[in-house]
């Protein structure tokens, strides 16, 4: 499974932050905020999950799946987590099952139960384009095509297609799935932190209520002006907000 | 749950890009004329430089007026982002510049404006950048003209001036097929009548100078890219695949995938070439985006009146409009550009060089200048301005004889612009 690492060697002195990305997308999802941390004493592993980016193979089918690939995957005893959406579910299950491993969780655009509109996984199930155009508009707020990109000169929305155009059939369809089916089984010792975007319209910050309750101590910091893709529309708030939840 | 919308092209030609500005609520995109921007801290600083953060530093890199205007056409055309640069040929050289270097290789539409031919065919030679040159309807010839170290295919969406309709999807498989990336020119035709991306260009550009600013003040171009192109699958990128020293060893196509291409070209294209967009320049470019889809049906409908009249006049040997059935690229226009070729066309005069100069000289409503896409209509004789640095034969090959006329049809009333090409026509024939 591939890995973007920030140009760094693993060092076992360091501590280890691993990123794992949402659905039908990849590492470079997250990469303003890995840079950063590769650059700022971790050690980074920012996956691209199997028939995912760089990474070759068919697609897990299950986050337990995808989690227990992504705990073998990391060389280092214990490590801390980032994931968005999907990669949200794919942290909780980490820190439930390999407790002993995981030292905490960041949990970005997070939705739990994390269930997928019938239309939106039909489309996927069919790989219509419809579904990369669902991905596409509800995985941004409202204001994204008429907004600024705070990166210059990029389009989010063009950005997102481009990736989902990349994804070999059935790719996002399984992941829709996954994310729709799974159940935490297990209760979350770490610390944990929610970065949720006011205007998520795919998993609105209410929809995280259940999961929050679960995780006693959970911080969470809401984004005002972002929607689901966190990363792209708040990137800088988003860093912000993971900066203090590791520094502390 | 019914399926999301997209905002229409109207829409997104007066939005994209913009939100209004958050400190003063401006509802016009602000001029930032500024070369630089305050770093909240000497740690903020280091992170911006090291692309830990998104936002500008200096002028030349990004610059937030430009940047709307860079969002903007991205959002018109469909692509991930875009780059606002000095000139429409500062945009082709970035992106020559970005993929590739010494010893490599470009096929070529010859149906290119005299700049861009220039550029291939006599200037990147000295840099060690060789074109091979090909008809652009002839397919086999592009297929053929392809080495081992071919890098890129180019053409314009129109040519220039016979306006020959590049078969986008033809030259874009041909291209993918050989693992290079399909470029092309689409000034011409904005993204108001062709979104060349839809029919897998890979890459496109604007001289920005011309219809998407359409009122002629400005010199603009803009890169964009469509973010579809696999460098790492291609494996014959090494400027976006493989480390680059020059940023700390980045490898652009891992760091940021589909933005691997904008990436490098911004952070070594601008950085190390500098022909940047001003941001006076992006708000008058922005002006006129903001009209597009108001102007182009209004240049397609006025250019169909004007070749209604030219086409039978007794002074006219020939119209070359894709819309004349008597058009090689006929067939293809109609699937390709179904709302119109376009307001740019030449015609051949009866009695060739001097009757030609006659004309242009009787004009009074168009001007004889070298551009075209502006608001006002302009003429021009190609032979002995935009391409008198052509050989003949090259000259052929481009479809020009001494008799060829161009003409760009603006935005005044159709019948007085048709009553100032009759005055003159009658005048050339005497």
């Amino acid at each position: 499974m591939f890995a973007y690492t920030a140009g760094h060697a693993f060092d076992k002195a360091k501590p280890t932050m691993v990123f794992v990305h949402g659905a039908g997308l990849d590492h470079s999802w997250f990469g303003l905020q890995s840079r950063y941390f590769g650059y700022h004493g971790w050690n980074v592993l920012a996956f691209d999950l199997p028939g995912h980016g760089r990474s070759g193979g068919s697609p897990i089918s299950s986050v337990g799946g995808m989690a227990e690939e992504v705990c073998k995957a990391v060389p280092a005893e214990k490590f801390s987590i980032v994931g968005h959406s999907m990669g949200a579910l794919i942290a909780l299950e980490c820190a439930a099952s390999a407790p002993s491993r995981v030292d905490r969780i960041a949990l970005i655009g997070v939705a739990y139960p994390m269930k997928v509109g019938e239309a939106f996984l039909d489309a996927a199930k069919r790989d219509s384009y419809d579904a990369f155009d669902m991905e596409t508009i509800w995985g941004h707020a409202a204001q994204v095509p008429l907004g600024g990109n705070p990166s210059p000169g990029m389009w989010m929305y063009g950005d997102t297609q481009a990736r989902l155009e990349r994804l070999a059939p059935g790719v996002l369809y399984n992941d829709l799935k996954a994310c729709n089916d799974y159940v935490l089984e297990g209760e979350i010792a770490c610390p944990a932190l929610f970065i949720l975007g006011k205007r998520d319209v795919m998993t609105p910050p209410r929809s995280a209520k259940s999961i929050q309750e679960r995780i006693p101590g959970a911080k969470t910091v809401l984004i005002d002006l972002s929607g689901h893709s966190l990363m792209a529309e708040a990137p800088d708030a988003t860093l912000d907000a993971l900066i203090e939840f590791f520094r502390t | 749950m019914s399926k999301p919308k997209y905002p229409g092209f109207d829409t997104l030609a007066l939005h994209a890009g913009q939100s209004p500005d958050p400190t003063t609520s401006s509802r016009a995109v602000p001029i930032y004329q500024t070369t630089s921007y305050v770093f909240r801290d000497t740690e903020h600083a280091a992170s911006l430089f090291n692309m830990e953060r998104a936002g500008h530093v200096y002028s030349r890199i990004s610059n937030p007026t430009v940047s709307v205007l860079e969002e903007r056409i991205s959002a018109l055309e469909g692509g991930v982002g875009a780059i606002g640069t000095a000139s429409g040929q500062a945009a082709l050289h970035l992106a020559i510049a970005t993929l590739m270097g010494a010893g490599d290789h470009i096929v070529a539409s010859t149906a290119l404006y005299g700049g861009s031919h220039n550029l291939l065919g006599y200037t990147l030679k000295r840099f060690g950048i060789e074109t091979t040159f090909v008809t652009p309807r002839d397919l086999q010839a592009w297929k053929k003209a392809i080495r081992p170290n071919t890098r890129l295919l180019f053409g314009e969406t129109l040519g220039n001036p016979g306006l020959d309709v590049l078969d986008i999807p033809a030259v874009a498989a041909i291209a993918h097929e050989a693992k290079v990336p399909l470029l092309v020119d689409a000034t011409f035709t904005t993204p108001y009548l062709l979104k060349p991306f839809a029919h897998g260009a890979d890459l496109l550009y604007h001289s920005a100078t011309k219809f998407l600013g359409g009122h002629g003040v400005a010199i603009a171009g803009v890169l964009v890219d469509s973010g579809r192109f696999d460098w790492e699958a291609s494996g014959k990128f090494a400027t976006l695949t493989a480390p680059y020293e020059g940023f700390h060893g980045m490898d652009f196509e891992e760091e940021s995938g589909t933005r691997a291409f904008l990436l490098r070209a911004r952070r070594e294209g601008l950085r190390d070439f500098g022909a940047c967009m001003a941001p006076m320049t992006a708000f008058q470019i922005l002006q006129g985006v903001e009209t597009l889809h108001l102007r182009m049906p209004r240049h397609v409908e006025s250019t169909r009146k004007v070749i209604q009249f030219l086409s039978p006049h007794s002074g006219v040997l020939k119209v070359i409009y894709p819309e004349l059935p008597d058009h090689p690229d006929h067939e293809l226009a109609k699937k390709l550009l179904p709302l119109g070729c376009g307001a740019v066309f030449s015609f051949e005069i009866k009695g060739g060089r001097p009757a030609g100069k006659k004309f242009i000289e009787s004009l009074r409503v168009f001007s004889h200048l070298a551009n075209v896409g502006d608001a006002k209509s302009l003429v021009i004789h190609p032979a002995t301005t935009t391409h008198y640095r052509m050989s003949d034969e090259d000259l052929k090959r481009a479809g020009i004889t001494a008799g060829t006329v161009r003409l760009s049809i603006g935005l005044e009333d159709a019948q007085d612009l048709i009553e100032d090409l009759d005055r003159a026509l009658k005048a050339s024939q005497k």
